[in-house]
């Protein structure tokens, strides 16, 4: 049919921007990645070198993203979650632990993440629903994709993956807001409540006396700081902090360098960029993020159906809401869960199914134009 | 078409709603931007300092302690290499943790360790622990350094005293400092784990020996181990000391003691020079600048033989007949007596209702001032005593040094007692009975003296009636400028005697080795003046000497000078519970003095040798 067609040209002014803006992510991460770790022995590839794989793999599910009609890649929805769903049972059982958590399932040299896929899963399976199901009631616009999300949000809780727990309901909350809500007005104060959750509960969390903190933190997340007493927090503040404005240059950072910071090129690796770059560097990594996901929305209110309208928006969600609580969580704003900063921490898992994401946004907005003929 | 109206205005309901999106994304990111700015710009010379905190530490180093010598340049006390441990508390997270993987792995007692991190002080210095670690703790201590974040393993010098037991009581010993002792100014430059001395010299001229401590500020990883040297300032060892003491009078000396207890103290009485200061029993310094247990320090305490006890600067005996050298020269000078009037001795003096005997039954017949001193007689003395009365015996008893620190620099040196009806009065509360005069008179009663003050006594009378400070450093060699520093002699007081009768009284004494009771000092070699003394410590004795069990058998007193017409020493002899002067302290004395000359032929005198530019040289390199 001619409105699925492809559009053939090649790429656009857009394209290359978007292009580049995730080039330029990545390209930070890898060098956040490079800074912290350059001196780390071990055998294998180092991990900076690994993270490139990840990236030459997540550009490969990119392109299979992008050719794909999106379409096409919808219909396949419930399969493919029925599929993560098994896998999240095989991980319970099967998988590797580490920090306590069961969220691995090894392949070879390499670990599978399954929770991370789950999230694009998901995010295929919301738009699929909205944009078929007749969407009366609050049977349909609500209950409905609820019972869908919730067995994955289940098995994800269960490992226990506190932050990808906490992405799965923001696409959902995020994707239930934009179709599921007649009204605006609730949808607009749900939203924004959303959005300054991080800051309301930084006041309530603030008013809670350590001992209950970690007690809190030991129910939802028990292993997430095994040195504990907020030792990961309060290190990765100086180390932000220590950054102050230029930053103490590359390798400089003698936080994460001399390993006060945990975790330096995973979770906390905005620390890591924090402190060797300082806000002038943070300020720009920020306008990068900011400026992906303004081109992102671009696509959404220019996408020619819902289906690619619904999946741009689920993309969006999940990247705002890892950036955002990501940041959150290393500036001391947000209790500590592990959600990984997109494109810049390491983790295969994670990068691939963010570059898949992204591949399959761009390919929303390569086809809009085959709409005109 | 597959798409309706509805369906298009559903999308477009759905793309119009993605305002909001740009809107609260905006509004989040300035958030976030808002929350670093704080963090990096206003707060960041705060979270600055706290990463330079998380990262460097600092590490004491502890300095040297100066060096002892002895008046030649013989070393007594030098420092050796030794392990020992330290905990930097801002590293240990579980401290209890801590101490148990401690005391698994080197034994360490977990008490001592918990007492020992809760001493007072700067939280970024590290706390010492263990010194004297063994090579076996150091190396089971390194291998588990990964597990072990906060603890380290450093070098230091430890104090090591090459003699022993040997000079113990002048050298004294080291500990670290106590936390009483951190809370007094004079420590206050010192932090736990500092070594100071505990006792003698060390104690006393701590403040030269004890050096400087330096600082390295290292950074560490966040397990607290060394990366690199941030910056180091480097300690400044302490100043040596070059002491009075001859190494091998000194050995004489306590040799000749052997297992016996007594002192014996002897003097360069033209400058004060103690030349030897033995004292048995003795301890070894080695032991005690360990850190002991509980126990072990109870044991040496508790010790019937009292090893820590200095007796002579520290022990208190009644002088006996030694103190009838003051005596005769408080009856010459008082006019009690002139050199010329006798005194019929028959072996007893009647006062009031009571006889007081003479150490001769038989009696000694008509004596005067020589004879009396010659052959000890006690009657002569009562008869004195009794006509001068308490009060001028005690005010002569006190120019001669008795009652008088000397001013060694020994801590905590005693003065013994010269009783008078002032001190009587004030003391016991009871006023002065006349018989107590008589008793006083031959050094008994509540008279007391310690052997140093009797060596600085006799020397006085040597000496032509000036007293010198007995002082046991003669040199301090400055580390930092690396001159050597001689202290001058310290003349302390003149007597108000006559030289007259300082000389009848030296010939007196040289008569008590040629024709007295000290027969067994006299040498071939030199001519010795001096004076036996047996001071009774038991009441009532009845039976022959051997059958006394031997606590409550006399003290041996002898104090001696020679030669006899250019005097160079003084010496003082106690030997306790060996019985009569004349033949348990007397040979002693003897001995001491004819080293003292033998040694001085030698090295061509010993009270006068100068260090030689060499020996300094030598002591400047460690």
């Amino acid at each position: 049919m001619i409105d699925r067609m492809m559009d053939r040209r090649g790429l656009d002014n857009f394209d290359l921007r978007f292009l580049g803006l995730i080039g330029a992510i990545l390209g930070l991460g890898v060098l956040s990645i490079y800074s912290v770790t350059h001196d780390q022995g071990g055998p294998g590839l180092p991990f900076f070198a690994k993270q490139m794989v990840w990236i030459l793999l997540g550009a490969v599910a990119f392109l299979v993203m992008l050719i794909w009609d999106y379409h096409r890649i919808a219909r396949l929805a419930y399969p493919a979650y029925a599929i993560i769903l098994i896998l999240l049972a095989v991980v319970l059982f099967e998988g590797k632990t580490s920090r306590g958590a069961q969220r691995w399932i090894p392949i070879g040299p390499f670990a599978f993440q399954p929770s991370e896929f789950a999230k694009l899963v998901l995010i295929l399976v919301m738009a699929h629903y909205y944009s078929k199901a007749p969407r009366v009631g609050w049977l349909q616009r609500v209950v409905i994709p609820g019972a869908l999300m919730l067995p994955g949000l289940l098995l994800i809780l269960k490992q226990p993956d506190l932050g990808s727990g906490l992405s799965f309901m923001a696409v959902y909350a995020a994707m239930l807001l934009m179709v599921g809500m007649r009204s605006q007005a609730l949808g607009v104060i749900l939203l924004f409540s959303l959005m300054l959750f991080p800051f309301a509960w930084e006041v309530m969390w603030g008013s809670l006396h350590d001992y209950q903190r970690q007690r809190i933190m030991a129910f939802v997340d028990p292993n997430y700081d095994p040195g504990g007493k907020g030792y990961h927090a309060l290190q990765s503040r100086i180390a932000i902090g220590a950054g102050e404005l230029t930053g103490k240059g590359l390798y400089g950072g003698t936080q994460s360098q001399l390993k006060f910071l945990p975790e330096g090129h995973t979770d906390f690796v905005f620390s890591v960029f924090a402190e060797e770059w300082g806000f002038l560097g943070v300020l720009v990594l920020l306008l990068l993020f900011v400026a992906l996901i303004w081109l992102s929305l671009e696509i959404a209110t220019r996408a020619k159906d819902e289906l690619g309208a619904l999946l741009a928006v689920g993309v969006i969600s999940m990247l705002c809401f890892c950036v955002v609580v990501n940041i959150g969580m290393t500036a001391g704003m947000f209790p500590i869960v592990g959600i990984p900063l997109p494109l810049m921490s390491y983790g295969g898992s994670a990068t691939i199914m963010t570059m898949a994401s992204l591949g399959l946004l761009l390919n929303v907005k390569r086809r809009r134009l085959s709409l005109f003929y | 078409m597959s798409t309706s109206r509805l369906y298009d205005s559903e999308l477009g309901e759905l793309q119009r709603r993605l305002v909001v999106l740009r809107v609260g994304l905006l509004l989040v990111v300035a958030l976030l931007a808002l929350r670093l700015w704080h963090l990096q710009i206003r707060e960041g010379p705060y979270y600055r300092d706290l990463s330079e905190n998380n990262r460097t530490r600092s590490v004491i180093l502890e300095p040297a302690r100066g060096l002892i010598y002895d008046r030649n340049g013989v070393l007594l006390a030098n420092n050796v290499p030794s392990f020992s441990l330290y905990v930097s508390l801002e590293d240990v997270k579980d401290r209890e943790a801590l101490i148990e993987q401690l005391s698994e792995l080197i034994g360490i007692d977990a008490e001592l360790v918990r007492k020992k991190l809760a001493v007072r002080g700067a939280k970024q210095l590290p706390r010492k622990i263990k010194d004297r670690l063994t090579l076996k703790e150091a190396t089971l201590i390194e291998s588990h350094r990964l597990d072990l974040p906060g603890v380290m393993v450093q070098v230091e010098s430890r104090r090591n005293y090459l003699g022993g037991v040997a000079a113990s009581h002048v050298l004294g010993y080291v500990g670290e400092v106590s936390a009483e002792q951190l809370d007094k100014p004079e420590f206050a430059e010192l932090h736990q784990g500092s070594i100071v001395g505990q006792y003698g010299v060390e104690k006393f001229f701590d403040q030269n020996v004890r050096g400087m401590a330096g600082q390295k500020s290292i950074e560490v990883d966040a397990l607290g181990h060394e990366k690199r040297t941030v910056q180091v300032e480097q300690p400044h060892a302490g100043d040596d000391l070059y002491l009075t003491i001859d190494a091998r009078l000194q050995k004489v000396a306590e040799d000749l003691l052997g297992q016996e207890s007594g002192a014996i103290v002897a003097l360069d009485p033209t400058k004060g020079d103690i030349l030897a200061m033995a004292s048995r029993p003795a301890f070894d310094p080695n032991v005690l600048s360990r850190e002991l247990t509980p126990k072990q320090w109870v044991e040496i305490v508790q010790d019937e033989g009292r090893p820590l006890n200095n007796r002579a600067s520290q022990g208190q005996y009644p002088p006996g007949s030694t103190f009838k050298v003051m005596m005769a020269a408080a009856a010459l000078e008082s006019k009690t007596v002139t050199p010329a009037s006798t005194v019929f001795c028959n072996g007893g003096y009647q006062f009031g209702r009571r006889v007081y005997h003479d150490w001769k039954a038989t009696g000694h017949g008509s004596v005067d001032l020589r004879k009396a001193l010659i052959h000890s007689c006690d009657v002569y003395f009562y008869t004195v005593g009794q006509r001068m009365g308490i009060d001028t015996m005690a005010s002569f008893a006190h120019q001669f040094g008795l009652g008088e620190e000397t001013g060694v620099e020994l801590p905590s040196e005693r003065i013994g007692i010269v009783p008078s009806t002032e001190w009587k009065q004030r003391v016991k509360r009871e006023p002065w009975l006349p018989g107590e005069t008589i008793s006083a008179a031959i050094g008994q009663g509540y008279v007391t003296v310690t052997p140093l003050q009797m060596a600085s006594l006799i020397g006085t009378v040597a000496n032509d009636g000036v007293t010198y400070r007995p002082r046991l450093v003669r040199a301090i060699m400055d580390r930092t400028t690396g001159q050597l520093q001689e202290l001058a002699p310290v003349p302390k007081t003149k007597l108000n005697v006559k030289p007259e009768t300082l000389k009848l009284i030296r010939e007196a004494l040289a008569g008590v080795v040629t024709e007295g009771t000290g027969g067994r000092a006299k040498s071939s070699i030199v001519t010795i003046g001096g004076k036996t003394g047996t001071a009774q410590t038991a009441a009532l004795r009845t039976g022959p000497e051997k059958d006394i069990p031997k606590k409550f058998r006399d003290h041996a007193w002898f104090v001696a000078f020679a030669p006899v017409d250019n005097p160079k020493i003084a010496v003082a002899v106690l030997a306790e519970h060996m019985g009569h002067g004349g033949s348990a302290a007397a040979p002693l004395a003897k001995e001491v003095i004819e080293t003292f000359v033998k040694v001085s032929a030698k090295s061509g005198g010993t009270a006068d040798v100068s260090l030689t530019q060499s020996q300094a040289a030598h002591a400047g390199v460690r």
